[in-house]
């Protein structure tokens, strides 16, 4: 399963109205998460992963509240990758990646032949397997991007959070890791994105979920949100909109 | 499979080598040195009462000292850079040893024997520990920045009280305590409690090892992995600070140690703390082995503050090291 629900969800910025949310993402869904800079964006997201408490309302995971769970069963069942990463001490690429897996050892488990080859195969879906022995402090930002999905990947949970997953990556990966992310989708996973690119966002998510500044939310399906009525005052930017292979894409007007 | 984890055995079982020789050596060099020959006929029980004295009397609990106070110091260095997230750490970063070395310098200035010297720079050592941690908690959570800060500022007010006390000591009473302060294994007799919390610790470490890894990390990434973060941040506290205070009780504050030993391992064995951890303890305790060997031999009779000593052979060692990493 990977039914992540939020139920009167106000999450917890401060000085800002309650305007409760819910939501719920059910598997096989690719959602993302859109709004202008300081939203809450990167808030909604810790907390449905049960990082950051919420000011009121609850997050259920498969109908049992997050609250009541473990940190570990959460981890099982849900990953993350963050929009930062501090690196103060020396790992490697694959040392990295087979973090992944800490959930589901136990304190006396070694990591064992499966888990290297989930490590290395993720490493090789990123496009990154090449570079499993080099030190993270030596890679560029895409790469460590890259690794970092290839962490989540490892860990392979049933609900995939994302936080700009396509930061710092060229064209090529970002177009890449979102066919992974739509890929993973199919496979049964429920996928959550923050992101900026609008067109990314009316390319490979089927919902979507609009964040204003002021707290309040819209939920809903990608084709009956992603429209320049609707985004333009979201981002206070005038938009046109075009049609290209049946996908619609966004340009902004001076 | 062994070459893609990359977990060989082999530098462990080279420090493991490194420290018996280590503590070899300590036992033959000295006033009167004895050859492995002789050493073996002490140890079975043979030879004669001076060998033997010497042997199981002064040189091996000293040696078998120095050995926990550096392994307890290195490990303790290790971890309290895995809590703060930040490679410059050490064991004394929180003010811990400037607590331990008021209740010392307390007890000498009082005129105390060792057993009460001890217990007062452990009792103050565990004091600072509360105080820092007190205040740095707040209103609140912590964070490890916020640690830090009321870490280094009680160390700075300690180092204020330290100068006040050795102002105003009497002084025939000041050689002892800057021996104390900076660091001396001549009162060392009994090994086997610092001895026991090393191993101890080794053995409780294991199984917390890849949760440190994961730690060292972030709070965030590691909470997001599955690991239960503020008690495992509280435990690690509470046992740095433990094995510090033993080491500054055993033998004052040695500095350097904690510091470097976590460094230089890294460049060696990589940061996994499952393999960082025990050769922390096994190299730590070599240094300080080879150290006091030297303080208490270069101008024996007299004897050099084993401080000095462990700065002096780390400093280059760490130089060279860092130099040939990238």
């Amino acid at each position: 399963m990977g039914l992540l629900a939020a139920h009167q969800l106000v999450i917890d910025v401060p000085n800002r109205p309650a305007q409760p949310l819910d939501l719920t993402i059910t598997p096989g869904q690719v959602w993302g998460v859109l709004g202008p800079n300081g939203a809450g964006k990167t808030t909604l997201l810790h907390t449905l992963a049960g990082l950051r408490a919420p000011r009121s309302g609850s997050v259920t995971l498969d109908d049992t509240p997050l609250a009541s769970l473990g940190r570990r069963q959460v981890a099982q069942r849900l990953g993350l990758v963050f929009q930062e990463r501090m690196e103060s001490f020396p790992a490697t690429v694959l040392e990295t990646a087979l973090i992944g897996r800490h959930p589901f050892l136990s304190a006396w488990q070694q990591e064992g032949r499966a888990d290297y080859t989930r490590a290395q195969h993720a490493l090789e879906c990123l496009d990154i397997a090449h570079l499993r022995d080099r030190l993270m402090s030596t890679l560029s930002g895409g790469e460590r991007q890259r690794v970092a999905l290839a962490t989540l990947l490892t860990q392979d949970p049933a609900i995939w959070l994302a936080d700009e997953p396509t930061n710092h990556l060229d064209l090529h990966h970002q177009s890449a890791v979102m066919a992974l992310m739509a890929e993973q989708a199919g496979k049964g996973k429920s996928v959550v994105m923050c992101l900026h690119d609008l067109n990314l966002a009316a390319r490979w998510c089927d919902h979507v979920l609009l964040l204003y500044p002021n707290g309040e939310a819209r939920v809903g399906e990608r084709d009956a949100l992603l429209i320049t009525e609707i985004l333009e005052p979201l981002f206070q930017q005038r938009l046109a909109m075009g049609d290209i292979d049946g996908n619609r894409v966004f340009m902004p007007r001076g | 499979m062994r070459r893609l984890r990359g977990h060989s055995s082999l530098p462990l079982g080279m420090l493991a080598l490194a420290a018996l020789g280590a503590l070899l050596l300590a036992l033959s060099l000295g006033s009167a040195p004895l050859s492995l020959s002789e050493l073996w006929a002490a140890a079975r029980g043979q030879g004669g009462l001076l060998a033997s004295t010497l042997v199981w009397e002064l040189r091996l609990p000293r040696a078998l000292s120095a050995f926990a106070v550096g392994g307890l110091l290195a490990v303790a260095g290790a971890l309290m850079q895995v809590l703060l997230r930040n490679p410059l750490a050490d064991p004394y970063v929180l003010g811990l040893s400037g607590g331990a070395s008021i209740g010392a310098l307390a007890a000498m200035l009082a005129g105390l024997g060792a057993l009460l010297i001890s217990s007062a720079a452990f009792a103050g050592a565990l004091f600072s520990t509360l105080l820092v941690f007190g205040l740095a908690h707040g209103r609140g959570g912590w964070t490890p920045a916020r640690l830090l800060l009321t870490g280094v500022v009680v160390a700075s007010g300690w180092g204020a009280v330290i100068t006040l006390m050795l102002a105003l000591s009497p002084a025939e009473r000041l050689p002892g305590m800057l021996y104390w302060l900076m660091g001396d294994l001549a009162y060392a007799r009994a090994p086997w409690p610092p001895l026991l919390l090393l191993m101890g610790v080794c053995a409780v470490l294991v199984p917390l090892g890849r949760s440190l890894n994961v730690l060292a990390r972030g709070a965030l990434p590691a909470a997001a992995l599955g690991v239960n973060v503020r008690p495992l941040e509280w435990g690690i506290y509470i046992l740095a600070s433990l094995l510090t205070a033993a080491a500054v009780t055993t033998a004052g504050s040695i500095g350097f140690v904690g510091l470097v030993i976590p460094h230089m391992l890294r460049l060696i064995v990589g940061n996994d703390q499952r393999r960082l951890l025990p050769a922390c303890a096994l190299a730590g305790g070599t240094l300080l082995v080879l150290a006091d060997t030297l303080a208490r031999t270069v101008i024996a009779p007299e004897q050099l503050p084993v401080g000095v000593i462990t700065a002096l052979l780390g400093v280059p060692t760490f130089l060279f090291l860092l130099h040939r990493s990238r």
